[in-house]
């Protein structure tokens, strides 16, 4: 809808000018609470009158204006509550040296996406910061896609903003020595926050994943020579790109295998290639490379009917001894099952069954009750697929596991049950982020 | 940003260790001597054993035989350092010869 896009381009607008400035105006002071504070009345203004009157020909300047006019006195007030007159006068200088030549402000997103990112901060805490700050995302927005009541989330990021403020995390962009390390924790930050988005369907605002995928072209902006930074965008585009064919009209659960490549996004398809060959090219591959020419090789399966199974298990071989995770092991099984059979699969996953960390994961016994009934263990095809069921909490996924229970045959059969059945249809499983890539 | 640094050790650990440690802890004075960064000498403390803790409640003075937190890792010493951010002092605890065998632990001192 032009009217729709419109408005999510002025927003989109609002929350990059708004951004820049946190990160500017924090930066130099560390106060991010500041910072947010400082801007909080004129970013709110902009969400609302943007999408109606336009955006102004310099976001920045209209941002600084109205915080400096309308929003100050309120700024002023909760400041003082919050961080000191000192840090107030501090900030209010700031403001008055941006305003001077709001075109001149250098983009320190990145350094505050590595400050939000630090290994000094809680990890679980680092997504919504970098969210909140870079993108103005309120506590409210963020508690509902953390599943974190509204309250807590509020009070962990006020501690977090204090321990920024305290403990002297820098805001800088790290040495080239200490960059890989802690480049990883900015982008699992930002895959934090595209997986939490992934389950989102009916797109309720904010789209997480979206915000995400935001954050990742960013960082891929500001550090063009980072291509673990490309392959992790590009893995985010291949699982969005498949999106809008993941549900059936009336909602039902698609599985990779039966989803209809029309409504696969080809443009983001295409990003997705031109990063990951540009990330392939630039050096060695890391875990986001990995996944995302695994997601690769299922486009080529299905857009163009390349035999890339056998390249699918060996991307996951080598996936499987960087990570060491039971979840990588038990999609490699899956896929081990397309080129030996279900047989070898099983085989495969025995290792995996004393895993405690699988013992609760849903996809773990989706996977195999549908390997077990490819092989015509019937029965213990029917155990695993009604424990997968029972772990199952989207509802979507419980009614497609339910017709897999449904489609076993009746009777105990050991005889071999035809290829291409039950267990084709319920694909692969997920990736070890817990995203769905192939459903 | 100033900092003190505490150093917080296993003693049974401490009494164990190889002598090399002293010679270590030699070596890591003169780097900080060198950078300049300290404003105030540091320290190494007697053992726990040699602890008294006191509280006063109402107008008595109760006086606890040992430290104030009975732990396996006790302070065994401090030095101070003023560093432009968290990273570089983070850089100069992993230099402490200690970090090898207990850990260190980075407070700021509050602003005057």
């Amino acid at each position: 809808m032009e009217t729709g896009e419109a408005r999510r381009a002025a927003e989109r607008i609002a929350r990059e000018s708004f951004g820049r400035l946190v990160a500017f105006l924090a930066a130099r002071t560390r106060d991010l609470a500041a910072a947010e504070d400082a801007l909080s009345e004129a970013f709110a203004a902009a969400l609302r009158q943007w999408p109606e009157s336009g955006v102004p020909e310099s976001p920045a300047a209209w941002l600084l204006t109205v915080a400096r006019r309308r929003g100050a006195d309120a700024a002023r007030r909760r400041a003082v509550e919050t961080c000191g007159a000192g840090r107030v006068a501090l900030m209010a200088e700031e403001l008055e040296a941006a305003a001077s030549s709001p075109e001149a402000i250098p983009d320190r997103r990145l350094a505050l996406m590595f400050a939000g990112a630090h290994p000094a901060i809680d990890r679980g805490m680092r997504a919504p910061l970098i969210l909140q700050a870079v993108l103005g995302l309120t506590a409210m927005e963020l508690a509902a896609a953390f599943l974190v009541p509204p309250k807590a989330m509020g009070q962990r990021l006020v501690r977090v903003k204090n321990r920024i403020r305290d403990t002297g995390i820098p805001f800088r962009v790290p040495d080239r020595e200490e960059l890989p390390e802690r480049l990883d924790a900015v982008l699992e930050a930002i895959y934090a926050a595209y997986a939490r988005g992934w389950h989102e369907l009916d797109g309720g605002a904010p789209r997480l994943a979206e915000e995400a995928i935001w954050l990742g072209q960013v960082v891929v902006g500001l550090l063009p020579d980072a291509p673990e930074a490309k392959g992790m965008l590009a893995l985010m585009l291949y699982a969005e790109a498949r999106r809008p064919a993941r549900r059936s009209d009336d909602g039902a659960f698609v599985p990779l295998e039966e989803q209809d490549v029309a409504r696969w996004d080809r443009d983001a398809l295409a990003a997705a290639e031109r990063l990951l060959r540009e990330a392939s090219a630039a050096g060695p591959s890391g875990r986001y490379q990995i996944e995302a020419a695994i997601q690769s090789a299922h486009v080529a399966r299905r857009l163009g009917g390349a035999a890339t199974w056998p390249a699918i298990v060996a991307l996951y071989d080598h996936l499987l001894a960087l990570t060491g995770s039971p979840v990588v092991a038990l999609n490699r099984a899956v896929a081990l099952a397309e080129t030996d059979g279900p047989g070898a699969a099983l085989a495969a996953l025995d290792p995996l069954a004393a895993d405690e960390r699988l013992a609760g994961y849903q996809p773990y016994w989706a996977a195999r009750g549908a390997l077990l009934a490819r092989a015509g263990r019937t029965t213990e095809a029917r155990e695993a697929l009604t424990l997968a069921l029972g772990l199952a909490d989207d509802p979507a996924v419980r009614a497609h596991l339910r017709a897999r229970l449904e489609m076993l045959p009746e009777a105990v059969d050991e005889s071999r049950s035809p290829e291409g059945g039950i267990a084709r249809r319920l694909g692969s499983a997920p990736q070890n982020n817990g995203l769905e890539h192939d459903a | 940003m100033r900092c003190m640094m505490l150093i917080h050790h296993d003693e049974a650990a401490l009494a164990k260790a190889p002598p090399s440690l002293w010679g270590d802890y030699a070596a890591f004075n003169e780097a900080i001597a060198k950078a300049g960064i300290s404003f105030q000498p540091g320290n190494r403390l007697q053992p726990s054993s040699a602890a008294s803790t006191v509280r006063v409640a109402g107008d008595k003075t109760a006086v606890l035989d040992g430290p104030y937190a009975d732990t396996k890792e006790q302070l065994a010493g401090y030095f101070m350092i003023d560093v432009p951010d968290l990273d570089q002092a983070i850089a100069w605890a992993a230099r402490c010869p200690s970090a090898r065998h207990g850990s260190i632990e980075i407070r700021p001192l509050a602003p005057a």
